[in-house]
This record gives structure tokens, C-alpha cells and sequence, in this order.
């Protein structure tokens, strides 16, 4: 277990004091091009479209210095500035490059980069432009704040930066209803997630006086077991609410009506990792609690079958792919649930994934770009012909994420299948099915979109779109072919020191092959070959067939978990609010309403007797003097 | 001395002037029943001072009849002024201040 113990951060050196540059640049650009307003519609994308990039050279700069060092000096502190100093509590803004955040930089700059670059083609004619890319520019820097912070505090600041430009992107054509709505879902639900993950602040604060990521992982040994695991499923709560894992997973599918670059970069790519980062990051509080670990373990594989099932059912291309982003984050939870064999295949899983799925997204907005934006599969079709080059990278994004061998997917996903096999057969059974569902709707994606005949509608004449956008689609599909056999052997030992697993012995890049690895090979040739037999062989209806399968229907209307909600949360809640409204305009409002009557009718009463006679208030005053003479006199007498 | 006689013919003077003012409607008769109910309570004041034997309630006395003296003279403008206004006295015409 000594490796739990994580490495000590030292300081500063070299390049590493530039690491603010990477936040800055991009925090920089959004504020001009905001600020600055119409002076920089012209060029502002493809400043906007630099920041990325610089910030990309920069992680890979700071990449490079960390391969240089020895192994037990890859994690260094760069001190910014004191942010909170109160009492006895001092907040340090300091960033933290450490062998899992780097990647993460190197990922978010990368694949953000390149959908900057995809923007520009895809936004070219949107009025509104230079405020996508303010918003994307503000997302990266929001994302990098929260995976390069080196306590909880700073994170949780990028963490609603993060959410602030989701909302702002999803809800980005606010002029449909349909989107602004969207966008507050998404706000709304995000909030029951941070409600967990500013508990979960405040408990480390609490209890160590500090909530920097080496105080927390030094303390987590000493705390009590309610307290550790209070703290494992309140983080799990927090992840739950930005990675869109059930229960919290509703708004994942609304989000996809934001354009579709962000639809890649951030609920899929990036943004919606975010929970794993956690969950990753605090593997010294989930070492000491196996009820949490389980728990996330759980929701993982609950998503995951979840996430897969919606798949199935969906004709709106970006809904099935919301849905197998849900699946996939699902799989990497499932991973940071099982402990420290598996952080490391759950990060890898996030890398191939974010590489895979952004390349499937912007495949898709590239195909909704030739088909005047329909998003509706069943009016696809034999689009492999007319779209050659979105096919061939989609096809590559589609062998990766359904396992196929030797491209990305398989070694991510085959690992984490393995390991849940080992440590939890029950879930590691549950994974592998799913396996199989998601080559079965991935499959009924691309026979739906690419290869049976043609359902075009009128008027529409799919064409490849410009080269601005298609050139990041080859960019990131070389990744989803090969990232898997690159880094297999290495991300094992890379991130081992960072998030406490051991390093991993007898890995290269030729697959290992494994009875479990066989049976996930099998599975997903099974989904494929159903899917084959339901949807290649036959012909697509147009719209949307009636069926009286369960399964369908429930996948259809997304497992109902809007409708759960509705019932368990709104209709009680509405409720509620009635009640509250009832007892305030009855009880309140009555007392003091009550109370204002009563004085007026007594008011009202005692008014008559002013009536202006001299003689009637004369004889009032005999009357009191009388009585206050009697009570004097009866007083003597008793 | 024995003040019972002077006290029965205040406690006379002081009903009189009490009835005098809730019964009659001229405000002049109202200012004497005033002047009247004083004017008991300035003999009890003197009776009692004699069977004291000291000043104190005769000084009262003359306080009383220095305000009385002045309330005469600010009440009489008013009932002049009134009847100058309304050629009547009666002050059951005068109920203007009221609800």
C-alpha cells in the first residue's frame, strides 16, 4: 500500500512557473472577445481558436519536462497567489502538474483545439459566432482551472465554470424554447450534484482545515469510517450530477440541443469526465471506504447498462451517441469504483473515449451539416457514398467504441471489463453485456446513417462538408484507431505514482488475451451480428414504427427518468408549494389581515362615540369619575 | 368646627352644577354650572384648610379661581365668536367635530 501514499509535490522549476499561461490565455480571449463585442466578429474565432492551441503547446511543454524527470519528482506545485487567508485558514491558488492532471490538459487543449478549429466551419454562418467561441474559450480555461487545481476549493471553482459555460452553450440558440429549457435542466440538475460536492468541501474542511488534494489524501487514513465514507458518497454525488450518472442523468440527453461542437467537446469529450477526475483524484478517501467504492462501482454499472439501453431505442443520432457518452462514462465509474487496479484503465478509458466520441459527434454534426440539420436517423441512409471521408472516420470512432481489436477502444474497455471480472464478477458480468448493447446500437447507427438505402427527404443534397471541418475528424480519428495500442503499455506506469495503483507488469501494446477477453470478443460480434440481422437485412421505415416491445418503449421515453422525476420530485414538490402558498395566504396572511379587520371594526366602533355633544362627553366624564370614585371608596372599605 | 354643613352645601353646588351642564343646551349656562362645580370645590378646599388650620387649601383656592378666571376669559371669546357666526348659543348646534 505504499504506493497509495501518492507522490509529495515539489516545487516549481524551469517551464512549470508558466503553467498559469494555460488557464490564462484561452480566460484572456474570451474576456476580449465579450468585452470587446462586434470590433471582433471578423477574427475573433480563429483568435479564439489559437488559445486552445497555445495552451496545447504549453501542456505539451510541461508534458515533456514531466517525462524528464524522475519518476518520484512528476508531481510539481506552482504556487500562484493566497486567495482566502482567514483565521486559520489560508486558501492557496496553486496549480498542480502531476502525471493525471497533465493528460488532462493535454486531452482538453488537444481535443478542444481541434473542435475550435471544426467550430469554424460548423459556426461559419451563425450570427452569433464570436459568443460561441467567448463561451468555448471560457470552457476550456473553466476546465482547466478545475483539473489543474491542487485543492477542492479552486477546483469546485472551475467546476461551476465548467457548468456556467455548459449552460451557456446548450441553452447557446436561446431563441427555441425547446434549447433555453434544455439549458436549465441541465443548471438545475447540476445543482443537486454540487449540493454533494460542497458538503463534501465543507466535510474536509471540517475536519482537516484544509481541503488541498495533499492534506486530504494525508488524512483520509485518520478519519472515522462514517466520516470517510459520509465524504466517499457525498463526491460521489458531486460526480453523479457533472458526469450524468443515474440517478442524476437527465439532463445529459436534453443537453444535446446545443450545437453539435459542444455536444463533442463538453458532453462528451470533456466536461462530463469530470466526475471520474473526482472520484480519481480522491482515491486516498475511497481506499479507506469500501462501502463508497462500491457505491460507485454501482452507479457506474447502473449508467453504463442505463446509458446503452436509451442507445437502442433513439433515432436522433446525437441522442444515441448522448446515450453511449453516458454508457461509456458509466464504464470508467465502474473502473474508479473497483480501486486502484483499475484508476488507471478508468483514465485510460476517459482518454480513448474523449478521443473516440468526439470524433463520432463531430462526425455526426458534420452529417447533420450535408442533411440541413436533421438529426433524425431514419432520414439517413446510404450516406457512406455521399460522405465519404465523415464515413471513414465515423467507422473508425465505431470500431473503437464497440472493442474491435487493436484500435483504441478494445484496450480501454476489455481492461475495465477485466478488472470489474476479478474484483466484482456480478458487475464485471453486467459490464460485458452491455458490451455487447453497445456494438448492437452502434451497429444500428451507422446501418441507420451510412449504409442502408436511401431516406433522404426533399430538397436535401448531403454533401462532405468544407475541409476546416473534416480535417479534424482525420486529426482525431488517427487517435481512435491508435491511442489504445500507444499508451497500453505505458498509462498503466504513468499515472500509477498519481492515483495510487500499482504499476502494471507484462503489458504492451499486442492485447493480452484472456478467456474474459474472448467471451467480450464474442459478445460484441453477437450485438453485431443482431444488429445485422434487424436493421441490414431489412429495410428502415421512415417514421417511427409502432412496436409492443417493453424494451423499446422504455428506451424511448429514456427509462422514464424524466417521468421519475416528474412524480417523485415535481408533482410533490408542486405540492408543496401549493401547501406553503395555502397556509400563507390562509394562516398568515389571515392572522395579519385578521388581526387589521379587528382593529378596524374596533376602531370603527369606538368612532361613534364622538359624536360632538358636549353634554355626552360631560356625562362620560361624571360616569368614570363615579367609577373611579365607587372603586376608591369600595378599596377603603375591604 | 364642624365642616358637614359645608361640605352637604358643596356636595349641592357641585350636583347642581354637574346637572346644570349635562341637561342645558346654552353655553353660557354651561360656563356658569362650570363656574358653579369650581366654586364647591374652592369651599371645600377653604372648609377643610380652617379644620387643618393651615393655608394650603386656601392657596389652592386662589389658583383655582386664577384659572377659573382665565378660562372665562378665553371660553367667552369662543361663545362670542361662535354666536357672532351662528346667532345661537346652543351648544348641541355646535357638533361639527365628530366622526
Amino acid at each position: 500500500m505504499t504506493l497509495l501514499e501518492g507522490l509529495t509535490p515539489v516545487a516549481a522549476t524551469g517551464l512549470f512557473p508558466l503553467a498559469w499561461l494555460m488557464i490564462a490565455i484561452p480566460l484572456v480571449v474570451a474576456g476580449l472577445l465579450l468585452l470587446l463585442g462586434r470590433v471582433t466578429d471578423g477574427f475573433g474565432h480563429y483568435v479564439a481558436t489559437l488559445a486552445p492551441i497555445a495552451s496545447f503547446v504549453v501542456a505539451v511543454a510541461l508534458f515533456a519536462g514531466l517525462l524528464g524527470r524522475p519518476e518520484a519528482q512528476r508531481a510539481v506545485t506552482v504556487p500562484m497567489y493566497t486567495w482566502i487567508k482567514t483565521g486559520s485558514w489560508t486558501v492557496e491558488a496553486n496549480l498542480l502538474i502531476d502525471p493525471l492532471s497533465i493528460v488532462f490538459a493535454l486531452l482538453v487543449t488537444g481535443v478542444g483545439g481541434l473542435i475550435h478549429v471544426y467550430s469554424i466551419g460548423y459556426m461559419a454562418h451563425d450570427p452569433g459566432r464570436r459568443r460561441f467561441f467567448a463561451y468555448l474559450n471560457l470552457f476550456i480555461a473553466a476546465m482547466l482551472t478545475l483539473v489543474l487545481s491542487d485543492n477542492y476549493l479552486v477546483l469546485f471553482v472551475g467546476w461551476e465554470g465548467v457548468g456556467l459555460a455548459s449552460y451557456l452553450l446548450i441553452s447557446f440558440w436561446q431563441h427555441k424554447p425547446t434549447a433555453a429549457t434544455a439549458g436549465k435542466k441541465a443548471f438545475v440538475v447540476n445543482r443537486v450534484g454540487d449540493l454533494g460536492m460542497t458538503m463534501a468541501i465543507f466535510t474536509m474542511l471540517a475536519m482537516f482545515g484544509s481541503s488541498s488534494f495533499e492534506a486530504v489524501n494525508a488524512g483520509a487514513s485518520k478519519m472515522s469510517p462514517f466520516w470517510v465514507t459520509l465524504l466517499g458518497l457525498l463526491l460521489l454525488v458531486g460526480a453523479c450530477g457533472k458526469s450524468a450518472q443515474v440517478p442524476l442523468q437527465s439532463w445529459l440527453l436534453d443537453a444535446m440541443e446545443g450545437p453539435t461542437p459542444v455536444s463533442a467537446l463538453i458532453h462528451a469529450a470533456t466536461m462530463v469526465t469530470a466526475g471520474v477526475y473526482l472520484v480519481v483524484r480522491s482515491h486516498a478517501v475511497y481506499a479507506e471506504t469500501s462501502v463508497a467504492a462500491l457505491a460507485v462501482a454501482i452507479v457506474g454499472t447502473v449508467t453504463l447498462l442505463a446509458g446503452a439501453w436509451i442507445g437502442t431505442s433513439k433515432d436522433d443520432i446525437k441522442k444515441v451517441l448522448a446515450g453511449s457518452t453516458m454508457s461509456q462514462i458509466g464504464y470508467m465509474m465502474l473502473a474508479a469504483g473497483i480501486g486502484p487496479t483499475a484508476y488507471a484503465f478508468a483514465i485510460f478509458h476517459l482518454l480513448t473515449h474523449g478521443f473516440f466520441k468526439a470524433n463520432m459527434f463531430l462526425g455526426a454534426g458534420s452529417v447533420m451539416h450535408g442533411m440541413a440539420d436533421d438529426v433524425n436517423m431514419r432520414h439517413y441512409g446510404g450516406l457512406a457514398k455521399s460522405m465519404q471521408i465523415t464515413y471513414w472516420t465515423f467507422l473508425m470512432g465505431y470500431l473503437a467504441i464497440i472493442g474491435t481489436p487493436f484500435f483504441s477502444g478494445f484496450y480501454s474497455k476489455d481492461s475495465i471489463i477485466e478488472a470489474a471480472w476479478e474484483k466484482q464478477p456480478v458487475l464485471g458480468a453486467l459490464a460485458l453485456i452491455a458490451a455487447g448493447v453497445t456494438a448492437f446500437y452502434m451497429t444500428r447507427l451507422m446501418f441507420m446513417t451510412f449504409w442502408s438505402r436511401k431516406r433522404w427527404q426533399e430538397g436535401v443534397h448531403p454533401h462532405e462538408s468544407p475541409a476546416v471541418m473534416w480535417v479534424p475528424l482525420v486529426l482525431l480519428a488517427i487517435p481512435s484507431v491508435i491511442a489504445g495500442m500507444v499508451m497500453n503499455s505505458w498509462i498503466g506506469g504513468w499515472l500509477a505514482p498519481a492515483v495510487g495503483g500499482e504499476v502494471p507488469v507484462g503489458v504492451s501494446w499486442l492485447p493480452r488475451v484472456s478467456v474474459i477477453g474472448l467471451v467480450t470478443l464474442a459478445v460484441v460480434i453477437a450485438g453485431v451480428l443482431v444488429a445485422y440481422l434487424v436493421f441490414g437485412r431489412t429495410s428502415i421505415p421512415e417514421s417511427v414504427p409502432y412496436t409492443r416491445n417493453v424494451f423499446t418503449i422504455m428506451g424511448r421515453h429514456d427509462l422514464y427518468g424524466d417521468t421519475f422525476n416528474e412524480v417523485v420530485f415535481m408533482r410533490p414538490g408542486e405540492a408543496l408549494t401549493r401547501g406553503i402558498v395555502a397556509l400563507d395566504d390562509g394562516v398568515v396572511d389571515g392572522a395579519v389581515q385578521g388581526g387589521a379587520s379587528l382593529a378596524l371594526g374596533l376602531g370603527g366602533g369606538l368612532r361613534r362615540l364622538q359624536n360632538g355633544y358636549v353634554r355626552s362627553y360631560g356625562l362620560t366624564m361624571v360616569i368614570g369619575v363615579i367609577v373611579v370614585g365607587l372603586a376608591l371608596v369600595i378599596g377603603r372599605l375591604v | 368646627m364642624n365642616p358637614n354643613y359645608y361640605v352637604v352645601l358643596a356636595a349641592i353646588l357641585f350636583t347642581i352644577g354637574i346637572v346644570g351642564f349635562l341637561v342645558r343646551r346654552n353655553a353660557l349656562v354651561l360656563f356658569m354650572s362650570v363656574e358653579l362645580m369650581l366654586n364647591a370645590c374652592n369651599l371645600l378646599l377653604v372648609s377643610f384648610s380652617r379644620v387643618h388650620g393651615n393655608l394650603d387649601g386656601q392657596a389652592a383656592s386662589f389658583f383655582v379661581m386664577v384659572v377659573a378666571a382665565a378660562e372665562v376669559v378665553v371660553g367667552l371669546s369662543i361663545i362670542v365668536m361662535i354666536y357672532r357666526a351662528r346667532h345661537s348659543a346652543n351648544v348641541d348646534n355646535e357638533n361639527l367635530l365628530r366622526y
